[in-house]
């Protein structure tokens, strides 16, 4: 399994990192805003999983979400908001542009393992 | 400023503390800031925006911020620098993030996080919108949080 983790925060990518090798994961690639994820996820195809945060510079999480969603060759892959962004509003929003799951920050190991059906 | 402002800030700090870091933290009583506060050395900020109108910081010595961030990543950090930054910055982010849900009828937007790094400096509230002041106890030491929020 492939997971590219999406956050412009360091410390959160280091933190689902480490979440994630506990959890037996260990094939990961990272990207700091959604422009960058577009690139790296176009080199490292297949990819299984995309932890995506929302609230990232130069390209958000949703403007990512929408423009994946508009190319069928990834039509396969998962996506998973990671984010601080606790509304319902947020989540229907998620949803409705192509997120398979929606976690909310903080969150714990078994959170993860659950939502990402480890 | 409305008292039930604050509340979903604090239980934010207590949960996201007790999930992310593993510690207990304790809110002293909240006070109006008046300008004669204690100073730190780091502080992360978010900017509130919507149909009300502020800002949240999370101030800290040091070496709570060392501590912290170092429990955060399970890592141990002796010098601030960018990972340290970058950590205060995400964990305003996270309890700015996570008291919205408690707060939808303001709409809320969070800006992206600054970071301040400077001994004994202080953080200066927006013009014309009170400030409550949160302290905090936890094993590591003393922190702050702020609260700025007005309606518009």
């Amino acid at each position: 399994m492939k997971i590219l983790i999406v956050d412009d925060s360091s410390t959160m990518r280091r933190i689902l990192k480490t979440q994630l090798a506990s959890l037996g994961v260990n094939d990961i690639i990272e990207a700091s805003n959604g422009e960058e994820a577009l690139t790296v996820l176009q080199n490292n195809m297949p990819v299984d999983i995309i932890m995506l945060d929302w609230n990232m510079p130069v390209m958000d999480g949703l403007t990512f979400l929408k423009t994946l969603r508009k190319n069928n060759q990834y039509n396969q892959v998962k996506v998973i908001m990671c984010t601080s962004e606790s509304e319902k509003t947020r989540v229907v929003e998620a949803i409705k542009e192509g997120a398979t799951n929606y976690i909310v920050k903080p969150f714990t190991p078994e959170i993860i393992k659950d939502k990402l059906g480890l | 400023m409305k008292v039930e402002y604050i509340n979903p800030y604090i239980i934010s700090t207590i949960d996201t503390f007790k999930l992310m870091i593993k510690i207990d933290v304790k809110p002293d009583k909240p006070l109006l800031k008046q300008g004669n506060e204690p100073l730190y050395d780091i502080s992360g900020i978010i900017g509130l925006s919507g149909n009300a109108q502020g800002a949240i910081s999370l101030s800290f010595p040091k070496i709570v911020a060392l501590k912290t961030i170092s429990a955060m990543i399970g890592s141990e950090i002796k010098i601030i620098g960018p990972e340290i930054t970058d950590g205060i910055g995400e964990l305003v982010n996270i309890i700015a993030g996570n008291a919205k849900q408690h707060l939808t009828e303001y709409h809320l937007n969070i800006s992206l996080p600054n970071v301040i790094v400077g001994k004994d400096h202080y953080v200066s509230s927006p013009s014309g919108i009170p400030t409550i002041i949160v302290p905090f106890k936890c094993e590591f030491g003393d922190f702050a949080m702020e609260v700025s929020l007005k309606t518009v």
